[in-house]
């Protein structure tokens, strides 16, 4: 085990071990200091817990050079081997140091969100926050540095936990249960695919290793199904269509898990599984096929879904549902590489928005942005990150958004136009046209969201904020930039959400996102890209425009409204968009619905037949003895005569049978 | 001899005894279509001596008189339970004994009560304003 | 038909009929009466079969003790003098079994001897039998003289006058099985 793989393998256990101290922690004391003093304790548990994987990360990027692997046998069961191992590239290190620090900034910025309110509110349990924050990033590193499937699985998993824990952390709100039940339960669904998927390759490669399922010649048809049956996982945790109906109502969460879970990391993992096992994926077309499908769909339902919000979370949410999809969708043309730089610059601006909305919502005590306006003037710093955050989602140059999503489009028209890739052609136009349209709507859809809330008329703010999962900045009645704990990290991540994109032009970093050949192979020229991560191509002009296109709509309608939301341009189909297509309903209707009647009658059948076969047993057991006991209390005479009845009846069978025999 | 005829004479008296013990309703009269049930079984001891031949002889009149002690026997102590119970129920009708159903200490103080007691057995129940003790 | 056969029939149809009386009479007493009669009959009829011993026995402790003390019960517990309407329970089932056993075991006898005959073997006197008693069957003589000292001492307990009243120093509850003579047990 070398330097590489024994940081690697402490990577997840630094947070692991932060995590679970701080899960250790009494949960309230009675004295105000006792309060403070535990939420110190946690705090600095937090913080270190996140800056210890970050330098760790660091470290073994610096260090990576090439493939790394380690790996011991965990558990034998009878020819299949589970082990615990690690298996680090320069993906895997680049995507830890994301993660990584994005949840050092969430840390800082959340221990000045959840902050303590005037004595007679309740504390927003700040101290068991931090520590599943901590249990979080230890499980997505996991996921990040696992060289086995089922430790995938396990992080995996233990993120899906962690996400339920904290999207319905402030319990007063009466819509985060419902909401963070829905996230786990629709994650679930894709979970199950997700776990038949790595069994069916454990089973047919004989171990879980990474290495060994890569090296392992599977069956077509193995292939095809567990490749499939992944794709489920990934359309769960990725929210992909039809499965991304929980990540808006996950908002309910406080808004840094919003920025940490559903915009950064967890939401990536499922892309991140695909490139793990990307020569799987290469060698099966039906599962590329079906993956550009979902993530045309996607592309499209989450950007048109995004033009119609209120909510300025809701917006930032569909659009991860968006950007996600350019993530699969260009993993569905066969570039790995354009896929995982989208990946790590959408970590950086998507998380820098939300933590820029949470700043607009603390001042301004709501998230509906039919309340908001004319910001810019008293909230100039959260306005200029906003500002480059919005640019780098929607593609404007020079910002990291725009490199990396020239990147997937240019990956999607060679897919297209030459189709000599993994996928089939077509799939390649429909990617790449999808990609094209979405390239206006978002565009579309960020110069709204500028628009509506730091430009126009200021609204009266409310004095009071409504919403409990706000905190108590907004009783002066002026909003103003947020407290430096909460302005520094919004500020440290605009810087890789504007420079990020840069690095395309590196070698070195081109170099590290490509993926990992499998050992035993022969033919190497398929898998590298042409020329780098950047393309600027003439072809570049199309999206440029279509981008223009989309904004200048988006100001024209803001301006001939004076003002007003330009989403009323929509006209009828706004509040079509805004159900986002009624998706949601359906869902409930065709899922949600039958699977309650099918457990309430399961309940009524456990209940009536199985519990009432048992009692009933019980019951006409006793009636039974109760039977026999009146009978046996027969008073003389009857007794008389069922004895007396009796020696007949013996002496009669006794006689035919002693004539018959 | 025929002994036909005195086998046929016993079945009908087993039969007519067995008529008598369900059919009647006074314990003394099932006592006796006992008696009758026994002398039944008596009649077709002593005939299977002249049809069977015993290993030890005599034997069915032998059996027979050991029948003949134990009814004897068994008619004492019938009778002294018979006329236990007319002294408590007052009555020695075989359909008024009931087989619990109800606790034992209500149904004896709620039958033993009215004056139940016979003139020579003084009772011990206090509230019977009885002879001199 | 030989006059033995005659005889038995005689005795045998006077047996069945005073039994038929016995179960049917409506008077109590009457009932005693016909029983002797009936004893009687049976007691002829063993003298008929050569058991000399028997019926003699028959005579001194059925008709003698048995009956006299059925008769005195009956007299103990009050019996109406004359016809009593309430002697009988209902008919069917007594008819059913008794009338089934009686005549099925009729049909296993005729069945098995039919009209055969057999030689009236010597008589049972006194003297043969009291050494087949005292010979063979001494053990159960034995045991049956233990017997009657039993139901002796039996019938005694069994007619204490306290048996019925209930003692408050006793705690048992009343459960359905209840041995006969115990004390303090209330009915």
């Amino acid at each position: 085990m070398n330097t590489t793989t024994l940081l690697g393998a402490l990577l997840p256990f630094v947070p692991m071990t932060a995590g679970l101290a701080g899960l250790l922690l009494p949960p309230s004391s009675h004295t105000a200091t006792g309060q403070d003093a535990i939420r110190r304790v946690a705090a600095i548990l937090g913080v270190v817990g996140a800056t210890g994987s970050l330098a760790l990360a660091v470290a073994l990027l610096v260090t990576v050079d090439g493939p790394a692997e380690s790996s011991t046998t965990w558990i034998e069961l009878g020819g299949l081997t589970v082990t615990l191992g690690v298996r680090l590239d320069g993906a895997a290190s680049l995507i830890a140091v994301a993660v990584t620090t994005v949840a050092v900034a969430v840390q800082i910025y959340s221990i000045g969100y959840l902050r303590q309110g005037s004595p007679d509110e309740p504390d927003h349990r700040y101290p068991p926050y931090a520590a599943q924050v901590n249990l979080f990033t230890a499980a997505m590193l996991l996921v990040v540095v696992s060289g086995d499937l089922v430790m995938l699985l396990v992080g995996w998993e233990v993120m899906g936990l962690c996400s339920y824990l904290l999207i319905a952390h402030d319990r007063r709100l009466p819509e985060a249960p419902a909401a963070a039940m829905k996230a786990f339960l629709v994650t679930r669904v894709g979970d199950v695919g997700f776990l038949l998927g790595i069994a069916l390759f454990g089973v047919s490669a004989g171990s879980f290793r990474i290495a060994d399922v890569l090296a392992h010649e599977h069956s077509a048809a193995t292939r095809t199904i567990a490749c499939l049956l992944l794709l489920a996982g990934v359309a769960g945790k990725s929210a992909q269509f039809p499965l991304h109906t929980w990540l808006p109502d996950a908002m309910a969460g406080p808004t840094p898990i919003s920025a940490l879970i559903h915009a950064a990391t967890m939401v990536a993992a499922g892309v991140y599984a695909v490139t793990r096992l990307w020569p799987l994926f290469e060698a099966t077309p039906t599962a590329l096929t079906v993956l550009g499908v979902m993530a045309s769909v996607t592309l499209l339902l989450g950007a048109l879904a995004a033009t119609a919000q209120d909510d300025i979370k809701r917006v930032l949410a569909w659009s991860t549902v968006s950007q996600i999809g350019y993530l699969t969708g260009a993993l569905a043309v066969g570039s790995p590489p354009a896929a995982l730089f989208h990946l790590l610059t959408h970590a950086a601006f998507k998380a820098l928005l939300f933590l820029a909305a949470g700043a607009v919502i603390h001042a301004v005590g709501t998230t509906l942005m039919s309340r908001m306006g004319g910001l810019r003037h008293s909230m100039p710093v959260t306005f200029w990150c906003t500002v480059i955050g919005l640019g780098a989602l929607a593609g404007v140059p020079p910002l990291s958004g725009f490199w990396s999503k020239e990147g997937v489009l240019a990956a999607a028209e060679k897919a297209a136009l030459h189709g000599d890739g993994a996928a089939p052609g077509s799939v390649g136009w429909l990617v790449w046209l999808a990609g094209l349209v979405g390239v206006a709507v978002t565009a579309w859809y960020a110069t709204r969201l500028l628009l509506c809330t730091f430009f126009g008329t200021p609204r009266t703010p409310l004095a009071h904020p409504k919403d409990p999962a706000v905190g108590p900045w907004g009783t002066d009645r002026t909003p103003h930039d947020p407290p430096a704990v909460l302005r520094w990290p919004v500020l440290a991540l605009a810087v890789p959400a504007a420079l990020l994109g840069l690095l395309g032009f590196s070698n070195w970093f081109s170099r590290q996102l490509q993926p990992t050949p499998p050992a035993a192979s022969d033919a190497m020229s398929d898998l590298m890209p042409p020329a780098g991560l950047i393309h600027l191509t003439p072809t570049v002009l199309l999206p440029l425009a279509l981008l223009v296109v989309g904004a200048g709509l988006a100001w024209a309608g803001w301006r001939r409204g004076g003002g007003a939301d330009p989403v009323v341009a929509l006209g009828p189909l706004r509040s079509v968009f805004a159900r986002a297509f009624r998706l949601d309903d359906l869902q409930r209707t065709v899922v949600v619905r039958p699977t309650v009647v099918l457990a309430r009658t399961a309940r009524a059948a456990d209940e009536r037949v199985v519990d009432g076969a048992v009692t009933g047993t019980g019951r006409a057991a006793r009636s039974l003895g109760n039977g026999l006991d009146t009978l046996h209390r027969a008073a003389l005479p009857r007794a008389a005569a069922a004895v007396l009845a009796g020696a007949l009846l013996l002496g009669l069978a006794a006689a035919l049978i002693g004539v018959t025999a | 001899m025929r002994p036909v005829i005195p086998y046929v004479t016993a079945a009908l008296l087993f039969g007519l005894g067995g008529y008598g013990v369900l059919r009647r309703r006074n314990a003394v009269l099932v006592l006796m279509a006992v008696e009758l049930m026994l002398n039944a079984v008596n009649l077709i001891l002593v005939t299977a001596d002249t049809t069977a031949k015993a290993v030890l002889p005599h034997g069915g009149q032998v059996f027979a008189l050991f029948v003949i002690v134990l009814a004897a026997a068994e008619i004492g102590v019938g009778l002294a339970i018979v006329l236990q119970l007319y002294r408590m129920r007052a009555s020695v009708s075989v359909d008024a004994i009931p087989l619990a159903g109800h606790p034992p200490d209500e149904s004896a103080r709620a039958a033993a009560r009215p004056g139940g007691a016979a003139p020579d057995h003084p009772h011990v129940s206090g509230d019977e304003p009885e002879g001199p003790r | 038909m030989t006059a033995v056969d005659a005889l038995l029939l005689a005795l045998g149809a006077v047996a069945v009929g005073s039994a038929l009386l016995v179960v049917a009479t409506r008077h109590l007493v009457r009932a005693g009466l016909y029983l002797v009669v009936c004893l009687g009959a049976v007691a002829g009829m063993y003298l008929v079969l050569a058991a000399e011993l028997v019926a003699w026995v028959q005579v001194l402790i059925y008709v003698g003790a048995v009956v006299v003390l059925l008769l005195f019960a009956v007299m103990l517990t009050r019996a109406p003098i004359g016809a009593s309407d309430d002697l009988d329970r209902p008919g069917w089932p007594a008819t059913l079994i008794g009338g089934g056993t009686g005549l099925g075991l009729a049909a296993l006898l005729i069945d098995a001897y039919r009209w055969t005959t057999v030689q009236v073997p010597e008589a049972g006197t006194a003297e043969r039998l009291g050494a087949q008693v005292f010979g063979s069957w001494v053990l159960p003589f034995e045991v049956l003289s233990v017997l009657l000292l039993s139901a002796l001492v039996g019938a005694i307990v069994l007619s204490r006058p306290d048996i019925g009243t209930t003692r408050p120093a006793r705690s048992s509850t009343g459960d359905g099985d209840e041995v006969p003579g115990e004390r303090g047990r209330s009915r």
